[in-house]
């Protein structure tokens, strides 16, 4: 039996789909980290002699 | 099925960017890095300091970033990398390049705008010097590239007190030196017992171009000079004899080790134990000998 071209193109569409969510997420948690350190450096420096 | 040309390419995974950056190479380069900050003689907030070993850690990913784009062909023919995302096709290059770049300028310009612009210059000569010096110029021509190239690992200890002090002494000068001559003799020995895998690619390493009798002598003659860079800050004054003491009986081992390696006649790469003990103990080395240095410059002090 040969596998379904439909379901082959479904299932590389859903990987597709799945790895720019996780991209997404993890460019999401990197940004907003980033925020968070600023604010913390700006504080630090502003708390420096 | 339908044929791989109707279907989208698929991107990258974002852990594949993060095998990109060299994760364990990164691990040795934050924990020098951390190293030259602590020893420093002046306090530095813990944000700052954390930032500034933060953007060694970014500096030193963009490096191996931009390093696996330009030697994915390299890569491709070495059992030991043939799996990295470039070489096996699951990421197209001009990614790597954008990432390693992107990552690259970040990092220095961040470590400028929250630090100081002498650490953050001296982590923009780092990378250029780990991509352009070592990668580029020297890898596929000389087999005396890790030894000039080696400074480029050698950098951070110089970062991270910079970072903390805005200036470079003495001690930091001699942290490079001893990271910079450590190289050889961890790297040829490592080359000894994968020499198959540098001639598959044609990489010129010393046991490749010069047999492996000339590396043996070669990491017994480095691990000199590195052994004395060592231990001199002890008697120039900069360290205590806890440092000097620790950093005495490390270097012996080492020097044994390297003896044994410069002994050894052992043309089988599977049965060169005294190769790999050195390498094994040569990482060991690295970390036991700045820890030694941030405990007695700090705790002993």
């Amino acid at each position: 039996m040969t596998p379904d071209p439909l379901d082959s193109r479904r299932a590389h569409e859903e990987l597709i789909r799945r790895r720019q969510r996780s991209r997404a997420i993890v460019t999401a948690l990197l940004l907003g980290a980033l925020v968070v350190l600023t604010f913390a450096i700006g504080m630090a420096r502003m708390m420096q002699p | 099925m339908a044929s791989p040309e109707s279907l989208a390419p698929l991107p990258a995974d974002w852990r594949d960017f993060w095998a990109l950056t060299k994760p364990p190479v990164m691990t040795l380069v934050v924990f020098t890095g951390l190293c030259g900050l602590l020893a420093a003689p002046t306090s530095v907030h813990p944000v700052l300091g954390f930032t500034a070993v933060l953007c060694i850690a970014l500096g030193a990913g963009a490096a191996g970033a931009l390093n696996q784009w330009y030697e994915a062909d390299l890569d491709a023919k070495m059992r030991r990398t043939a799996a990295r995302p470039l070489p096996a096709g699951r990421m197209e290059r001009g990614a790597a390049l954008h990432f390693g770049v992107g990552l690259g300028v970040f990092s220095v310009i961040l470590l400028g705008l929250a630090v100081n612009w002498l650490s953050a210059a001296v982590l923009a000569v780092s990378i250029l010097f780990y991509v352009l010096i070592y990668t580029v110029w020297l890898k596929r021509r000389t087999p005396q590239n890790i030894v000039i190239g080696g400074a480029a690992g050698a950098f951070p200890p110089v970062i991270g007190w910079a970072a903390a002090t805005g200036r470079i002494d003495l001690l930091p000068v001699l942290m490079f030196l001893t990271v910079f001559l450590w190289t050889p003799p961890h790297f040829w020995a490592l080359s000894l017992f994968v020499r198959s895998d540098y001639a598959a690619a044609g990489v010129p390493m010393m046991p490749v171009v010069a047999g492996a009798a000339r590396t043996r002598r070669g990491v017994l003659v480095y691990t000199l000079p590195m052994a004395a860079s060592a231990v001199a800050p002890w008697p120039l004054g900069l360290t205590g004899a806890a440092y000097g003491i620790a950093a005495a009986l490390l270097s012996a081992v080492f020097l044994a080790l390297a003896a044994a390696v410069a002994r050894s006649e052992e043309a089988d790469p599977a049965l060169m134990m005294a190769e790999r003990r050195l390498f094994k103990f040569s990482i060991l080395y690295l970390f036991a000998l700045f820890a030694a240095l941030v405990i007695d410059r700090t705790l002993l002090a």
